[in-house]
This record gives C-alpha cells, sequence and structure tokens, in this order.
C-alpha cells in the first residue's frame, strides 16, 4: 500500500511536470517564436502602436458613421454592487451568452425592444425581413462578425454619416466578405473592425 | 438546411475516418507493447519515468489492484488541484491577480476535472490564474483522459486473455496514453490552433482602445496548449466562461472543423485498436456501426431543428433563412454549430461553440438525448469505448433470453455474476439522473438558480445532472450553477458518475479475464453483423426511453408545443 502511495505520488510529479510546466511552455516558445503576431492575440494597431484591438474580438460601435456589430450579452460587476452584474456589451474581460431560451418572454421582449428602436431610427431597414443575426446576441459576446446582409442594411446610415454616396461604401461592404472557406466551411460574414478599419482610410471623416 | 452544410458535416466526417484508422492502428501497438514509430523518441523518457517512480515494466495487476491504483491516483489529482485553486493567490503566473478560488467551488472543479467531466461552474478569465490553467486545470486533462483510456484497455485486454488473473498494468498504461498518445497529439494540434489564430502567451490581458475612443481589456493567455488537450481528450472545459464559443477558443470556420475533428478521432481511434486488440477487426466496426447511426440521426435532427429556427423571432420581424442565431456565433454557420453540439454531447467533451440553453426545443432535446444514453456516439476517448462494451454486453444478454441460450461476447460466457456488475453499471446513471433532478426541483435553493421559466427551466436542472453524470460537462448555460447547492451535488454527482461506474465495470474486466476463451459454434450468436447493429442500437435506445420518457414529455417536448402555439414564460 505504501509502496502504490509514493509510486503514484512520483508519478504524479513528475506528470504534472511535464503536462503542466513543459508542454504548455514548449507550445508557447514555438508560437511567439513561429506565429508571434497569433499567439499574441491577432491585435490590430495602428501607426502610433496603439492597440485598436484584435480582429478576432468584437468591439461595440455607437456613432453613426460606423458599422456596428450584433447585440451582445456579455455583462461587467456592478460598480455599486459587486455581488450583481449590470450589462456592458463587448466585454472582452468576461466573456458570454443571454441563455434565453426559444420560449423566453425576456427573449421576447428584448427583440422587440432592439427592432423598435431600429425602427425609429432607420425605418428604411425595418420594411423588410432583418436578418437574423441583426437582432440575437452572439454564444461569445464577442462575435467579430455580421452578416453581408446586415452590412448592406446599414450602408446607408454610414453614407449619409460621412456625407458619401452609398453605392462606394455598399462597394466596400462587397470587397470585404469573406466566403466560406474553401466554398464549404462555415458562413459568408463580414470582419466588423476591419470593415471599419478601411471605410475610415477610404472616406475619412471630414 | 443547405447542401454546403451537408458538405462541412459529410467532410467534418470524413476527416474523422481517415485518422482515427492510422490512429487506431498506433493505439493498439502501443498498449501491445510493439515498436511504434515514437518509439526510439519517446521510449527512454518511458523508461526513466518508470525508474522514478519505481515501477515494473513487466509487472502485472489484478482488476483490483488496477483499479485500487487508479481511485488513489486519482485522489492525488483531486487533492493537488484542490490545493492549486485554493493557493493560486500566492503562486506564480497570475498576471490577472487572481484570488483564491471559493471552496465549494475549487471542490466542484477539482471534481469536474478529474472525472472527465470538466462541467463548468466557473468562468475561466475572471476566476483562474495561468498557473491554474496550465499546472492544474491542463495537466488533469491529460490525466482523466489518460486514466479513461487505461481503463477502456484494461478492459479489452479482459476479452483478449483467458484463465488469467491479471489485466495489465495500471501505472504503464497511463504513462503510454499520455506519452505516445495524448501528448505528441496535443502539440500538433496546439500548433494547429495558434496558426488558426488561438492566442499562447503568458500575458494576462491586453488594454485597447478603440476607433470610438472606448477602452477595451481583452482576457488572454496560454489558449491553444489547452484547448488542444481540452478537445483531443474530450475534456471540455473553456479557458474562457464562452469555452469555444469564444473567438480566442475558436476564431473560425477552419479551427471550429478542428475542433469537431479534435473531440471524435480519439474515441473513434479507441474503437478501431479494440477490434485489432481484440483479433477481430469486425467486433470494432459493428460498434462504431452502432456510434455512427446514433451520430448521424442525432446531427441530423439538431441541424434540422436550429436551421428552421425560432418562430417567436419570425413573428418580430427577423428572417428564419439564418436560423435560430441566439446564442450562436456567426462565422460557424448553423452546420458547423449542429455539428460541434453533436460531437461535444455524443463524445464526453460538452465543450460548446454554442450555447445549449438557447437551441430549440428538438436541438435542446438530442444534446439532452446523447447525455442520458451515456455519451457513447462514439463516447469520450476511453470512456465512449467501456460504455458501448457494456451495452453490447447487455444487447448479448437480452440476444440471449430470447432465443434462450447462455449469451457470449468474444467467446466469453456471460453469467450471473457480469450481469450483476453491468446492471450496476447501467442503472447508476439513471439513479443519479433522476434522484437528484427531483430533489431539486422541489427545493427553492435550487428553483432560485433558473435562468429560464417554464418547462425550459425543468430541462435546465435535468440537463445539469445528466451532463453531471454522463461526466460531459456541457451545460444549459442559464442555470446559475455556482451556487453551494449546485457546486455540491453536481460535484458528487460526477464523482458518483464515474468511480461507482467504472469499478463494476473493471470488476466485470477482472471476472471476463478469468474465464476460458470459448471457440464459435453452431448455436454462437454472430457480434459482428447487422442483426446485431440493429440489436445493440434497440438497446441503447430503448434503455434510454424507458427510464427517461417521463422527464423527456415535461421538459423539452412540452416546450416544442408551446412554442408552436406562441407560448412564452
Amino acid at each position: 500500500m505504501f509502496d502504490l502511495v509514493s509510486g503514484a505520488l512520483r508519478a504524479s510529479l513528475v506528470t504534472f511536470a511535464l503536462c503542466g510546466f513543459a508542454y504548455p511552455l514548449a507550445v508557447t516558445a514555438l508560437g511567439q517564436w513561429l506565429m508571434p503576431f497569433q499567439a499574441n492575440g491577432s491585435l490590430v494597431m495602428d501607426a502610433r502602436g496603439t492597440v485598436l484591438g484584435s480582429e478576432l474580438i468584437g468591439q461595440q460601435w455607437n456613432d453613426p458613421q460606423w458599422f456596428h456589430g450584433r447585440p451582445s450579452a456579455t455583462t461587467d460587476a456592478d460598480p455599486n454592487d459587486a455581488t450583481r452584474t449590470i450589462p456592458a456589451p463587448y466585454n472582452a474581460a468576461s466573456s458570454g451568452a443571454s441563455n434565453l431560451g426559444p420560449t423566453s418572454k425576456e427573449l421576447e421582449d428584448r427583440l422587440l425592444g432592439a427592432w423598435k428602436a431600429l425602427d425609429d431610427a432607420e425605418p428604411e431597414a425595418t420594411k423588410n425581413m432583418l436578418p437574423a443575426d441583426m437582432l440575437t446576441a452572439s454564444a461569445s459576446g464577442l462575435d467579430p462578425d455580421i452578416s453581408p446582409a446586415s452590412a448592406f442594411l446599414q450602408v446607408n446610415r454610414v453614407a449619409k454619416a460621412r456625407g458619401v454616396t452609398p453605392d462606394g461604401v455598399s462597394a466596400l461592404v462587397k470587397r470585404r466578405i469573406t466566403p466560406r472557406t474553401f466554398g464549404v466551411f462555415g458562413e459568408p460574414r463580414v470582419n466588423v473592425l476591419q470593415l471599419n478599419l478601411a471605410l475610415d482610410r477610404e472616406f475619412p471623416m471630414r | 438546411m443547405t447542401l454546403t452544410g451537408w458538405a462541412e458535416i459529410a467532410l467534418t466526417l470524413a476527416l474523422v475516418g481517415l485518422f482515427a484508422w492510422p490512429l487506431g492502428q498506433h493505439i493498439a501497438a502501443v498498449f501491445s507493447g510493439r515498436r511504434t514509430l515514437l518509439t526510439p523518441m519517446v521510449g527512454p523518457l518511458e523508461r526513466g519515468l518508470y525508474r522514478l517512480s519505481g515501477v515494473e515494466s513487466d509487472e502485472e495487476q489484478d482488476w483490483f489492484s488496477y483499479t485500487l491504483s487508479m481511485i488513489i491516483f486519482t485522489a492525488g489529482c483531486f487533492l493537488a488541484l484542490y490545493a492549486i485553486q485554493r493557493l493560486q493567490g500566492v503562486l506564480p503566473f497570475n498576471p490577472g491577480g487572481q484570488d483564491a478560488v471559493p471552496p465549494d467551488l475549487a471542490f466542484n472543479t477539482a471534481i469536474s476535472f478529474i472525472t472527465n467531466a470538466n462541467w463548468q461552474a466557473y468562468a475561466g478569465e475572471t476566476t483562474m490564474s495561468h498557473f491554474t490553467q496550465m499546472v492544474g486545470l491542463t495537466t488533469n486533462n491529460f490525466l482523466d483522459t489518460a486514466v479513461a483510456m487505461a481503463l477502456a484497455i484494461g478492459l479489452t485486454r479482459a476479452f483478449v486473455r483467458q484463465d488469467c488473473a491479471t489485466i495489465g498494468n495500471f501505472w504503464i498504461d497511463l504513462t503510454r496514453s499520455i506519452l505516445y498518445v495524448l501528448l505528441p497529439l496535443s502539440i500538433l494540434v496546439a500548433l494547429l490552433f495558434v496558426f488558426l489564430g488561438v492566442p499562447q502567451t503568458l500575458r494576462g490581458s491586453i488594454e485597447a482602445t478603440t476607433l470610438e475612443g472606448a477602452r477595451q481589456t481583452i482576457a488572454l493567455g496560454p489558449v491553444a496548449s489547452q484547448e488542444a488537450i481540452k478537445l483531443l481528450g474530450t475534456n471540455g472545459g473553456g479557458f474562457f466562461n464562452a469555452n469555444s464559443a469564444h473567438p480566442y477558443e475558436n476564431p473560425s470556420a477552419l479551427s471550429n472543423v478542428l475542433e469537431s475533428w479534435s473531440q471524435l478521432v480519439l474515441p473513434v481511434a479507441m474503437v478501431f485498436a479494440f477490434g485489432r486488440m481484440v483479433g477481430e477487426r469486425r467486433q470494432g466496426y459493428s460498434l462504431l456501426a452502432v456510434m455512427t447511426v446514433i451520430l448521424l440521426a442525432s446531427v441530423l435532427t439538431l441541424y434540422h431543428a436550429e436551421a428552421i429556427g425560432n418562430p417567436l423571432l419570425t413573428d418580430i420581424g427577423v428572417d428564419p433563412v439564418g436560423g435560430n442565431l441566439e446564442g450562436k456565433d456567426l462565422r460557424f454557420g448553423q452546420a458547423g454549430a449542429a455539428m460541434f453540439a453533436v460531437a461535444t454531447t455524443g463524445t464526453g467533451t460538452g465543450a460548446a461553440n454554442a450555447t445549449f440553453d438557447s437551441m430549440t426545443p428538438v436541438g435542446g432535446l438530442v444534446a439532452l438525448l446523447n447525455l442520458l444514453m451515456g455519451c457513447i456516439a462514439p463516447g469520450g476517448a476511453g470512456t465512449g469505448l467501456y460504455s458501448m462494451l457494456v451495452l453490447a454486453i447487455l444487447a448479448v444478454f437480452i440476444g440471449g433470453l430470447m432465443v434462450g441460450r447462455t449469451p457470449e461476447y468474444l467467446g466469453k460466457k456471460i453469467e450471473a455474476r457480469e450481469m450483476k456488475f453491468v446492471m450496476l453499471s447501467v442503472l447508476l446513471g439513471p439513479a443519479l439522473v433522476l434522484v437528484f433532478s427531483a430533489v431539486s426541483v422541489s427545493l427553492k435553493v435550487a428553483v432560485d438558480s433558473l435562468g429560464n421559466a417554464g418547462p425550459h427551466g425543468f430541462s435546465e436542472i435535468v440537463y445539469a445532472y445528466a451532463s453531471t453524470a454522463a461526466d460531459n460537462g456541457s451545460s444549459f448555460g442559464g442555470l446559475a450553477a455556482n451556487t453551494p447547492w449546485f457546486n455540491a451535488t453536481t460535484g458528487v454527482v460526477m464523482l458518483l458518475g464515474r468511480l461507482a461506474g467504472v469499478i463494476p465495470i473493471m470488476a466485470l474486466a477482472g471476472s471476463l479475464a478469468a474465464k476460458k476463451k470459448l471457440g464459435r459454434s453452431e448455436g454462437t450468436f454472430p457480434t459482428d453483423g447487422t442483426l446485431f447493429v440493429f440489436l445493440l442500437l434497440g438497446v441503447a435506445l430503448i434503455v434510454t426511453l424507458l427510464q427517461f420518457f417521463p422527464v423527456i414529455a415535461l421538459g423539452p417536448m412540452a416546450e416544442h408545443f408551446l412554442m408552436g402555439s406562441g407560448r412564452t414564460f
């Protein structure tokens, strides 16, 4: 019995060292050496080296001159009461989803509210059925993409805010669509941060 | 549903088959002690490890010492992981300055990671330091998978041997699983993940300033190394709270294919290895056929249900063409989400690239049924094989009753003693799920945790216990599970689900190894043909449905019809 336990202990120590230190640190070293951009989070920087975000992580957009991402259900601790949480969309330090079920009244109310807000701001957009990603929240709360349909619906607002013609903005969106990988995997989508960066280069705010 | 969606699912499964075949060959060689491609590199390391731990490489154990070694080892891992979490505040690699994990959560998480359940009551990025993630969680992802593989191999040997008191050596099987299978595969897959965009750094977080001038704190860390073994070992505990939906865990459509592949490849390879080790590959194929039918039926139903979407959303003015997108990230598409959901509930992984809680009632039901069947399509790495073998013995027993012969499986007579062990293992899951669900729905302290009302709330509780009893770990995340009640009860259920499920199986192995191996005769019921595949499939489905039909009717089925009538809660 004692042999069994002491053998187990020594075996565990070595495997902890192998799997818990050697393996992750070796992958870190190789990743940092061979693929530093990805290993450090695919960060996007401006000319002065300020980090603007990550091309993989969605951000909250409020102003009309930008394309907006999907609704996000992430939260943050309430500064007044640490035991409660408050909505904090695109909180990349605490990912999460709404977890509302298909027959949830709360989900129905949230969607109706979002639809009405959109109807007030852009009555043109709500004339047709809306693409699902425009009203639903993602699983991570950090979805960096929107559907092409959702991007095209925002073209008029963005063009107006920037004082340019919708045609040019629309053409830009078309160029920024990521197709299915190898024509099969995933869905066509537009990365919002990349699109907004390209937008600022081509149609800068005056 | 689209044709490209089906092509994506078909290609993913084809890739699994393509790699699982040679991997199965490799695994069979490793556990039979034959030379493999890796022997020149790994052999010296292996011998060094045995010297350090005092293991004699030719020493064999009977089922009792084998199981006892497993229990002592698992207990040691539990203590180590509990201690690491409680001490993380003073340990290194803690750039986020995380405090000690509270006792009930540390207890739950430690059990969750030693049982391969990886029930995620914790939120990775806000609770765990890098030290805990790497040394605690990543290591245990290796160890509990290696334990499960060892047990499956021990049971496989019982069919190979006759008149034999021993079933192998636990320490050797454990070490070989890690050195020859899990570590080399994980290194390759982790590097592929980094290539596809998964971070691997020791930094804690990055401060970004958005184009609008707002601040965004982005949590990162050594994600890729954990992601690889989390999926390959069918563990499922995420680095981040959102698990495989988080863009840093699963950045693209391509990484998503790799994630589904990683979960399925080892369990399938274990079945191929089983066929090779017992010397009749067709025996492995018939088990795999049953797994494949269940997996295909699941993915067909789930994809269909999610692609139709939620009528509630269509009424509000949402185009149903995108399907049910609440709780799904866009890049995977409905097909990628369905493939992942079935891969993760059919195995023991329990990761998530979409929230199960927000799926349609039928989609959620498919996931729940996979758990209630005990995660056998194709099951966890190791656990899938031994769970399916237990069902196969039950099937030949029922077949034997129907024709009035003493049942045999692979030349081993199945008698009263073996059936007692099988029934203990089969009945344990339902007992845990039903008893704990029934107690929880009648307690205010449990019902207060619900994230949804109506039948969906009931499903949340049942799902929690189904997931922990099957040591899967996926969840209906709306349930606030980080409470003393749920941390304690799901912890106990995970432990019983694993240990009390495994002990009878190892006793079964001991009993089988001691028997003579009978040759095939006229009266032998063939267990490698279509007839047996249907019998086994029938047993798996009927056993599950008989036990759980009332629960399914009260939860997902009731919700499905209420959703159709436009009712909300």
